[in-house]
């Protein structure tokens, strides 16, 4: 069994009942409150993954705990506590249900948790199910706002739709094969390859994942929920379950299926080729940022999406890498959103102008977050960048159809500087009405705190990386090396 | 910490500090600038003083880890290619920050923050020994100018100056890092950043002909677009001229030598033969530069606009000695590039400082300025006669270099080149002295004036046109550093098409000899 290994899953688990738990006690003013602890317990429990000498398979392989599934627990530990920091900060806008919201964000955390090591089909199924119910609830938060029960709505059919899609896709797999575990799947789909079923059955499964990364064709959900959402359940869509929904395609295609992998190349680098243009152009007419956002976390999907077309180890790290600086960036970006909105009752890219009178600390960060967007250096979105043009050029060497995705990746780089900057220029020149909006914004300690530490780990990430890429480098050999 | 570490270093470290200060302090924020530029030159000047020409290889080497997992290091060195890019790159910082004290009045510390980015990033970029890090800084400086000129720019057209400066900038850097990539990946395994060691990779092992044939195109259109090569010139003149001053020296007189830089170290040794191949039709769109544009600078009745486009033309004359393919034509290319730095940002400062002052670039509003500004007017008058090549100034040596070194690979393109050189940029140069400077006042659009009274005020001109005639009195002081790391590219480069350029090689050399005889 070995279930120890779990260790970590559990204490978020259990971290969400307590909550649920301790509400019941907790008189009605000290409820926001709960959330603060929260985020410091997930702190704790990201510091003991640290501590904890963590490796090996447990419930019969279905459960791995590798480099990769470690590096992508602390991501996922460590927007846990970002998120929760945010949800307090903007917990006025839900009528009620704030331990429920603070339990549910952890339960979802707890599901990317498990996604991280899913080494089979049912481990994959049943916790990207235990992310995609969570989020149904949380997108629609706030029951008041039709705003939030359209986006709810919207996100529980195609999610709906997409599960389903991808069931039937695990069932054709696992019929024709008699395999769920990846480990077997790997050796028998050579015998499986020619099957057009089995074939229809992997494709319907990359369908379902697809949508958890919010990628080409399941992308039209994203800038819909990520606006009527409340905003830190956006930042959480847009980086917990992106990164959930990378890691098992990492895991599947490269563990399970290393030479449908390499067969569907094209196939991949078309995906991301549309994502990143579908989101890049679809960024440039947005008015609210948090629309802007999700487009642009649609091109974000399918620049990731280019180290997994890549094939290779080094396409890996970098997708890794980027992943991880995407992180720290689109938190940071999240966060101050949610300070703006708070203060100005307004989303629009506008109610930013004058930012940098009001607060030039929240100015910088967010213009540093739009920095690493872009892709420019200093920032952690630069060096991701490179590795991952890096890693497609490298394979266009053998396949040439990989030029055309390079070339929608430069185009969309150039799309992508037009409306970011936009964005930069609205915060330190727009011209602001009067002076009253001049007041300046206070932030709580907390989510201060949090924003800080965005905003070195997008700095770290992009001056002084050696820590985090040779982890990140190592994730990946480990896994390659299985994938041959 | 090397002496070429502090210089990348000290505006990096200033640009921190200048952002801690507190917003009141206005003052503070503008001395920083000015004494870490100030101190970066200095450093400048005695790296170049104390680099020695005799020693082989890179000097005042410097390792610092970036990325070890991906062999990546903040690698710095200089030879006799990039040691005059630095000093010129120094000395244009120090005026730039100078000239802005005057001009920058509102947001200083985001202006001087940027400032300091830019000559750091700038500075980086030509002192990185790795691919990576060349690149890195590049963008580090690139970013800066689009900012600036959308907020302290001028002009109607700044918004559409910034969108259009924006695309082509960011175009040409992402056409570059891909062939920049796309040369690191035929080094094989373990591969290396690191640009001396992959020159020698790729002159042992030459990439295959092909491979060449598509990278060489991609670093040249590439960088070329980072110039303003023609015909993807037009966000040069528009963009200087929506820019405040001190960010159009800075881009026009250093960042600008970025591209060309990067032909020279790396594109010309490491794709010899796909140089040969593309390297004709370079010097058929340097003329492009060179007669095009010059014919647009003519018909410009905006002097800022003037200026960028024959900014852009003097462009064409370093393409010409870059596609020379000789030793002669190779130097020649590079002290143009320093003359021109020194050059470009003379003459933005100098048309700055009248745009400020009068509130206008248009040269028909303009008339006897000389009277009123008898040291800005001199300074004025140096500038545009260094700019249609006079001998004295440094800009007259490269481009006596770069004709000699062009004459027996492009006979009629140099021919043209000399032509537009000479009577083109002698039209426009002269008619601007006589249309601003000379002449009755214009009594429609009188304008109170006042020169630069005090050193602090002319420093920044001064040290520009000291520098500028210092080198074009003893262009050996640059020419000895540059040849012995010309000649290494240039041998590079040459290595495989046989005795032919050999024989040329030779031949550009003695005529070198004697041209630096006639000079001095």
């Amino acid at each position: 069994m070995n279930a120890g290994l779990t260790i970590l899953e559990i204490a978020v688990v259990a971290l969400g009942l307590g909550v649920l738990l301790l509400d019941l006690w907790t008189p009605a003013e000290g409820k926001r409150g709960l959330g603060l602890y929260a985020a410091l317990a997930v702190v704790g429990i990201l510091a003991a993954s640290f501590v904890l000498d963590l490796q090996g398979e447990a419930f019969g392989g279905m459960y791995v705990l590798d480099g990769m599934a470690l590096f992508f627990k602390r991501l996922f530990l460590f927007s846990m506590a970002v998120v929760l920091v945010m949800s307090v900060e903007v917990g006025d806008q839900m009528k009620s249900g704030h331990a429920e919201y603070y339990a549910l964000t952890l339960f979802a955390g707890a599901g990317m948790m498990f996604a991280a090591s899913a080494n089979s089909l049912a481990m994959l199924f049943v916790s990207l199910e235990l992310i995609t119910v969570t989020f149904y609830i949380l997108v629609s938060a706030q029951r008041s706002e039709t705003r939030a029960l359209e986006a709810g709505v919207k996100y529980l059919i195609i999610g709906a739709l997409s599960s389903a899609v991808m069931v039937y896709g695990i069932a054709l797999v696992f019929g024709i094969s008699g395999e769920l575990s990846f480990a077997g799947l790997a050796a028998k789909s050579a015998e499986h390859g020619g099957s057009l079923l089995f074939l229809l059955g992997v494709f319907f499964i990359l369908l379902g994942l697809a949508f958890k990364v919010a990628s080409v064709p399941f992308q039209l959900w994203a800038p819909d929920v990520y606006q009527g959402g409340l905003t830190p359940t956006s930042a959480f869509l847009a980086v917990g379950s992106k990164a959930a929904g990378f890691v098992l395609l990492l895991r599947l295609l490269f563990v399970a299926l290393p030479q449908i992998a390499a067969d569907w190349a094209t196939l991949l680098a078309a995906l991301s080729g549309i994502s990143i243009l579908y989101g890049n152009l679809g960024a440039i007419p947005q008015r609210n940022l948090k629309r802007l956002l999700g487009y642009s976390s649609i091109a974000h999907g399918g620049y990731i999406m280019m180290g997994v077309a890549a094939v290779s180890a080094a396409g890996q790290g970098a997708a890794i890498f980027y992943l991880g600086g995407y992180t720290f960036t689109t938190l940071a970006a999240f966060a101050v959103i949610a300070i703006i909105a708070k203060s100005a009752e307004a989303e629009d890219v506008s109610s930013l102008a004058g930012l940098h009178r009001r607060s030039p600390a929240l100015a910088g960060a967010m213009t540093l977050a739009l920095i690493s967007l872009t892709g420019l250096p200093p920032m952690a979105g630069f060096l991701g960048k490179f590795m991952l043009l890096k890693a497609v050029i490298e394979a266009a060497a053998e396949n040439s159809a990989y030029y055309w995705l390079i070339a929608a990746a430069v185009f969309g780089v150039i799309i992508s500087v037009y409306y970011y900057f936009n964005v930069i220029r609205t915060i330190f020149f727009a011209a602001t009405d009067d002076d009253t909006e001049a007041e300046p914004i206070t932030v709580s300690r907390p989510l201060a705190l949090s924003l800080v530490a965005c905003v070195l780990g997008m700095l770290v990430l992009g001056l002084y990386p050696d820590a985090v890429l040779s982890f990140a480098l190592s994730a990946t050999v480990a896994f390659g090396a299985v994938g041959g | 910490m090397n002496i070429l570490t502090l210089i990348v270093a000290i505006p990096f470290l200033a640009a921190a500090g200048v952002a801690l200060t507190p917003r009141r302090e206005k003052d503070l924020a503008q001395t920083i600038a000015l004494l870490a530029s100030g101190a970066t030159m200095l450093l400048a000047i005695a790296l170049f003083a104390c680099f020695d020409a005799g020693v082989p290889g890179f000097q005042s080497e410097a390792h610092f880890p970036f990325a070890q997992a991906l062999g990546i290091w903040f690698h710095f060195g200089v030879d006799g290619v990039n040691v005059g890019l630095i000093l010129m790159g120094a000395i244009v910082g120090f005026a730039a920050t100078c000239v802005s004290l005057g001009e920058i009045k509102d947001r200083q510390k985001e202006f001087y923050i940027l400032l300091l980015v830019m000559i750091g990033g700038i500075l980086g970029s030509f002192a990185s020994l790795d691919i990576f890090m060349f690149f890195f800084f590049h963008e580090f400086a690139l970013v800066p100018t689009f900012i600036m000129i959308g907020v302290w720019g001028r002009g109607v057209d700044r918004n559409y100056a910034t969108f259009k400066i924006t695309v082509y900038l960011v175009v040409g850097s992402m056409i570059s890092v891909f062939g920049l990539i796309a040369l690191y990946l035929q080094a094989p395994e373990p591969r290396t950043f690191n640009m001396a060691e992959l020159a020698e990779i790729f002159r042992d092992n030459p990439i295959a002909v092909d491979r060449q044939n598509l990278i060489f195109p991609l670093l040249m259109f590439g960088f070329g677009i980072l110039v303003s090569l023609w015909p993807f010139h037009t966000w040069a003149p528009l963009g200087y001229g929506s820019a405040p001053t001190g960010t159009a020296m800075m881009h026009a007189g250093v960042i600008k030598k970025f591209g060309l830089y990067g032909l020279i170290r790396i594109a010309l040794p490491m794709c010899p033969e796909g140089a040969q191949n593309w390297l004709h039709v370079l010097a058929f769109l340097c003329l492009g530069n060179i007669l095009y544009c010059g014919f647009v600078a003519m018909r410009q009745r905006n002097l800022n606009l003037l200026i960028g486009n024959s900014s852009v033309a003097h462009m064409g004359f370093v393409f010409l000695g870059i596609a020379s393919l000789t030793l002669i034509g190779v130097t020649g290319a590079v002290v143009i590039m320093v003359a021109h730095g020194l050059l470009a940002a003379l003459t933005f400062a100098l048309s700055g400082r009248l745009y400020n002052q009068a509130g206008t670039s248009d040269m028909d509003k303009m008339g006897g300025y000389l009277k009123q500004l008898p040291f800005i007017g001199t300074a004025m008058v140096m500038a545009m006669m260094a700019g249609c090549g006079l001998p004295g100034f440094a800009n007259f040596v490269g481009e006596a270099m770069v004709f000699f070194g062009a004459w027996n690979a492009f006979p009629g393109v140099t021919v043209l080149a000399v032509w537009g050189a000479l009577v083109i940029g002698g039209v426009y140069m002269l008619r601007a002295i006589r249309d601003i400077l000379h002449g009755g006042e214009n009594a429609a659009h009188k304008v109170e004036l006042s020169d630069a009274a005090d050193w602090r005020q002319r420093a920044p001109f001064a040290l520009l046109l000291a520098t500028l005639l210092l080198f074009g009195f003893a262009p050996r002081l640059l020419t000895n550093k540059i040849q012995p790391a010309a000649k290494a590219i240039v041998d590079a480069a040459n290595g495989v098409s046989v005795r032919q350029v050999e024989v040329a090689r030779l031949d550009g050399a003695e005529v070198a000899g004697t041209t630096l005889e006639n000079v001095e």
